[in-house]
């Protein structure tokens, strides 16, 4: 059962990744990623990360997903003639090698008798209550630090969207 | 039946390697961008999956400090393409070429 929908979901976000690089129009593009990323969240939940599933589905598809789709809608693009950069043979060929060699290396590298057990894992992972507890105790510096980032990102928007500072 | 965890793995790498052909042949900047989204994504499911294999809350908080940094990545990523539509009427990479020697 659970191989099974790993399978649909690993399925439907191959397919919507491939199709997001293919799609001609970026708002095409946009909505296939938003798949995409319903499809980890699933993936997500699976592995009983919780918390993490949920903020994916809240931040990633919600927030800036609808940021990316505002801005398409503002800049109403029209894509010209040859979707694909002016140096797409050498380019195309480093993509598909560096395709081939992450599947070659993926497999070779990982073979499943050899990888150690899966540990058994607490009551609550992965939960509201563990996360947060672990986030404000052993990880409270990198936390603070990325509201310094943040703060610093929305300071950095403002000067950069503002026609005259 | 349990998952194994290669499996995550391949499922992974493939949409890494996915979205760096994306980011290596498109020309649309706003494109581009979702390619590295994408594979800021993949890079989070080998966390979780990792974490939940050892586990290990630890994957958890380095994939909640990546969509941190996803978030403002995408607050002035999107700030400095409108900017550039702004002046040069165009978000194609191939004709964004001002530094270029």
């Amino acid at each position: 059962m659970q191989l099974l929908m790993f399978y649909g979901f690993g399925f439907f976000a191959l397919f919507a990744a491939v199709g997001m690089v293919m799609s001609r129009q970026p708002v095409m593009s946009a909505l296939l990623l938003i798949v995409n990323m319903f499809c980890l969240a699933g993936l997500y939940a699976m592995l009983n990360a919780h918390l993490i599933a949920v903020l994916q589905l809240l931040v990633y598809a919600g927030a800036i997903m609808v940021l990316v789709l505002f801005v398409i809608m503002l800049l109403n693009l029209r894509e010209k003639q040859g979707i694909i950069s002016k140096h797409q043979v050498a380019l195309q060929a480093v993509g598909i090698m560096a395709l081939g060699f992450f599947i070659i290396s993926v497999i070779a590298k990982l073979d499943p008798s050899k990888l150690p057990p899966s540990k058994a894992i607490g009551a609550g992972f992965g939960t509201v209550v563990v996360v947060g507890r672990i986030l404000f105790t052993d990880y409270i510096l990198p936390f603070e630090i990325a509201s310094v980032l943040l703060l610093a990102a929305i300071v950095g928007a403002v000067i950069l969207a503002k026609s005259k500072v | 039946m349990e998952v194994p965890l290669n499996h995550y793995l391949i499922l992974s790498g493939l949409l890494f390697t996915i979205g760096v052909v994306g980011v290596l042949t498109r020309r649309n900047a706003l494109i581009v961008y979702m390619c590295i989204e994408l594979m800021l994504n993949a890079v989070n499911l080998t966390f979780i999956a990792f974490s939940r294999h050892l586990g290990d809350m630890g994957g958890h908080m380095f994939t909640f400090m990546v969509m941190t940094v996803a978030a403002s990545e995408a607050a002035v990523g999107l700030a400095i393409i409108i900017s550039l539509f702004r002046n040069r009427q165009t978000v194609d990479v191939d004709d964004v070429n001002l530094l270029k020697g």
